[in-house]
């Protein structure tokens, strides 16, 4: 007997699929394409005329070392931002599963964050610390530290990263706890009659039954550093100083919205999604076998 | 009784929209970059252009700052949907100049709407910038400001300087930082618009080329040209004080502004629009003084450029809304209007009559300083390296000289290192737009 659930016929699975479908394809496959068959164009700004190059968008931006080096600049980024994120978010999650008194006023706290827009985000850390008006800025100065991420590139990264994990922190915590509600009392409570201390018990049972989660959690993240911090880098640094926070996806902005090199700009979106594509493949392939469903 | 004031209520409102329609004037539309102060400002230029004649009612709306209305400018045209009038931001002319199809030139409106205007009124380096090489004014100058030298006075005294210094020459003005930092003091010397002032205007102010084919005025082929010995000796004259705490540095806009307003800092480069704000908030003695020069560069001072927008009128309209628009834009040249502009707001006064009138008011007198701005950019004819400059994707190349000259002020770079690597990152990028616009 087939055990798997068929449809008869066609008309339900389409129209199941279907809004799906739309979706993809009109906010996905569409831009998509139009980015790729703009590539190959350096437009004029207004759109009166096109001229037809080739590969050349890519050749200029291959050339161009400053562009070479925004790899980097992503990837300390991106990682920065998962890592921390992650990290904090997880910590925070196992502890808030422990508390019992008062547990719900801890979690709806922790969640606030993540209603803040990014943009606001950067403006509320950037008034923090801006060395001129910054609070932190001014106690900084006061222990004798003079804080000026307008010229400091590790301290400018350091507070991008800060201001796109924040937020993101309340979206990992829930998923976290919710991952850490899932697991078995029971399973734990074996292993503390056992004789395994907290730490023990979370390395060799919570951490490996939390895998599913966390590797979701991974790649929406990484996701997330890529594409959504745009907001965050405009406002706080406009990806100085120098280009010490230039990320692709603030150059892609910067290139074709403010430079009006749209042939360019769309170059690097194309670059940008074949970056995410690959990373989603390595992911999925060799990090998903570690992940015990 | 209820029912009856709600019914009349009704009638009025309906007649009133009735005779509005039926009166319809032709609407013009004014895309601008302006809030706060300056938009106040703006609007009251359109109240009283609309209450002067009833055939056209000009709608100004605020698009965002200048990159932004640029770019709102250019997706509405895309769209079909542009308006009348665009402000464009002085960076962004050699990309309105490029677009051919999209503009209608002000000479050319002007010409067939029939409104008076003289373009020969405006004052020479402002209509430079807007004008093509035989002397036609594509964009209409609205507001226009050069930088100067803001000079805390107090902050000279308790260094034990004399406040009336001579401080013609950055020679001079390096003595002065000299006993300031030894006096103690955190912050001698800051900057606003980093490229606009120490290189842009350098370079015109000191005669030297910011770039080839005069400045890119006469080609498209424009190389740029600001790693010349002059600029170097600046830049790295900059760094070296950045390095020794005597110029600090807050930003690539007007950052130090506020460091300057609250009696922090105690010289300061900044545009000449600068003045309102710092007049407003400064509880000290300040004064303004041109900007300073090297005297070793031969040639200097010459003159300086200028920074601000202009108004580009979008092709695409009808002949009607054009003449609506002409007669606006001769509206906005007037002299009562530009020198009203001129003393609200620390802009130049744009046309030689506007100028002459404010002198006859007595404003110079009673604001001391105000007139140091228009006598800096016309003290002498405009060379080909002082007219302004034209670059595509200037933008661009600005946000790359800010990248640049922030590794000097960090000690990462040497001057001549980082204005050389400025110099072909940007040659990079007008190569594209030469391709782009050929």
């Amino acid at each position: 007997m087939e055990k798997r659930v068929t449809f008869k016929g066609w008309l339900l699975p389409v129209m199941l699929l279907g809004p799906q479908m739309v979706i993809t394809i009109v906010f996905f496959f569409l831009p998509a394409g139009q980015a790729i068959y703009q590539s190959a164009f350096i437009p004029d700004p207004f759109g009166l005329k096109t001229l037809y190059v080739g590969f050349e968008n890519f050749e200029f931006l291959f050339t161009d070392p400053y562009y070479l080096a925004s790899f980097r600049t992503t990837a300390i980024f991106s990682g920065l931002v998962t890592l921390v994120s992650m990290g904090v978010a997880l910590w925070l999650a196992l502890m808030a599963d422990r508390i019992i008194k008062g547990s719900s006023v801890y979690r709806t706290l922790l969640v606030w964050p993540y209603a803040v827009a990014p943009a606001i985000a950067g403006v509320l850390w950037l008034f923090m610390f801006n060395p001129n008006v910054g609070l932190v800025s001014w106690y900084l100065e006061q222990v004798g530290y003079r804080w000026n991420h307008v010229l400091n590139d590790a301290e400018a990264m350091g507070l991008v990263v800060v201001a796109s994990s924040w937020g993101r922190i309340s979206y990992n915590f829930l998923f976290f706890l919710a991952g850490l509600q899932a697991i078995p009392k029971s399973v734990i409570e074996a292993a503390a009659i056992d004789g395994a201390h907290f730490w023990k018990r979370f390395w060799t049972i919570v951490f490996p039954l939390l895998s599913p989660t966390t590797f979701f959690l991974l790649v929406v993240n990484i996701v997330y550093a890529f594409f959504e911090t745009f907001g965050v880098i405009h406002t706080i640094t406009s990806g100085g100083p120098k280009q010490a926070t230039t990320i692709l996806v603030y150059k892609v902005y910067s290139d074709g919205f403010v430079g009006q090199d749209l042939g360019s700009s769309a170059a690097q979106s194309v670059v940008l999604l074949f970056v995410v594509g690959v990373l989603t493949v390595i992911q999925f392939r060799y990090i998903e076998r570690k992940v015990h469903y | 009784m209820k029912i009856k004031n709600i019914f009349l209520a009704t009638t009025v409102a309906a007649a009133t929209l009735w005779s509005t329609t039926a009166m319809a004037a032709t609407e013009i539309q004014w895309w601008h970059a302006f809030t706060g102060r300056l938009g106040t400002l703006l609007a009251e230029q359109v109240d009283k252009f609309n209450a002067s004649q009833s055939n056209y009612v000009v709608v100004g709306s605020h698009k965002g700052n200048y990159s932004e209305t640029l770019n709102a400018g250019i997706a509405a045209f895309r769209a079909g949907e542009q308006p009348h009038i665009l402000m464009v931001f002085e960076v962004g002319t050699a990309t309105m100049m490029g677009a051919k199809g999209a503009i209608k030139p002000v000479y050319e409106v002007m010409a067939e709407g029939g409104a008076p205007f003289d373009p020969d009124g405006y004052l020479g380096p402002v209509k430079g910038y807007y004008t093509t090489t035989d002397g036609k004014m594509l964009s209409l100058p609205y507001n226009s400001s050069t930088p100067v030298l803001y000079v805390n006075k107090d902050a000279l005294k308790s260094a034990g300087l004399d406040p009336a210094m001579d401080l013609s020459t950055w020679e001079m003005v390096g003595g002065a930082l000299d006993k300031l930092k030894a006096s103690g003091h955190k912050c001698p010397l800051t900057t606003a618009w980093q490229s606009w002032v120490h290189l842009e205007n350098f370079s015109a102010w000191h005669n030297q080329a910011f770039a080839t084919k005069d400045n890119g005025f006469a080609d498209l082929s424009t190389e740029l040209s600001f790693n010349g010995p002059a600029q170097v000796k600046h830049i790295q004259q900059m760094g070296d004080w950045a390095k020794d705490g005597k110029f600090v540095y807050f930003g690539r806009r007007n950052e130090g502004g506020a460091n300057f307003r609250a009696g922090e800092c105690a010289f300061f480069t900044e545009s000449s629009a600068g003045y309102a704000g710092v007049k407003k908030e400064a509880k000290f003695e300040f004064e303004i003084r041109p900007l300073p020069y090297w005297s070793d560069v031969a040639g200097a001072p010459q003159n300086t450029i200028i920074g601000g927008s202009s108004l580009w009128v979008m092709a695409g309209k009808t002949d009607d809304e054009y003449k609506g628009v002409s007669q606006f834009l001769s509206f906005l040249s007037s002299s009562d209007i530009q020198a009203k502009w001129h003393q609200n707001t620390g802009y130049l006064p744009i046309t030689i009559a506007a100028s002459e009138q404010t002198k006859a008011e007595g404003f110079y007198d009673k604001n001391p300083g105000t007139d140091i701005a228009i006598m800096q950019m016309t003290g002498k004819a405009p060379t080909a390296n002082s007219k302004g400059l034209r670059l595509g994707s200037f933008d661009q190349i600005r946000g790359l000289i800010d990248e640049e000259l922030e590794a000097v002020w960090s000690g990462d770079k040497t001057a001549q290192v980082a204005l050389d690597s400025a110099v072909e990152r940007g040659n990079r990028l007008l190569r594209r737009f030469e391709k782009a616009n050929k």
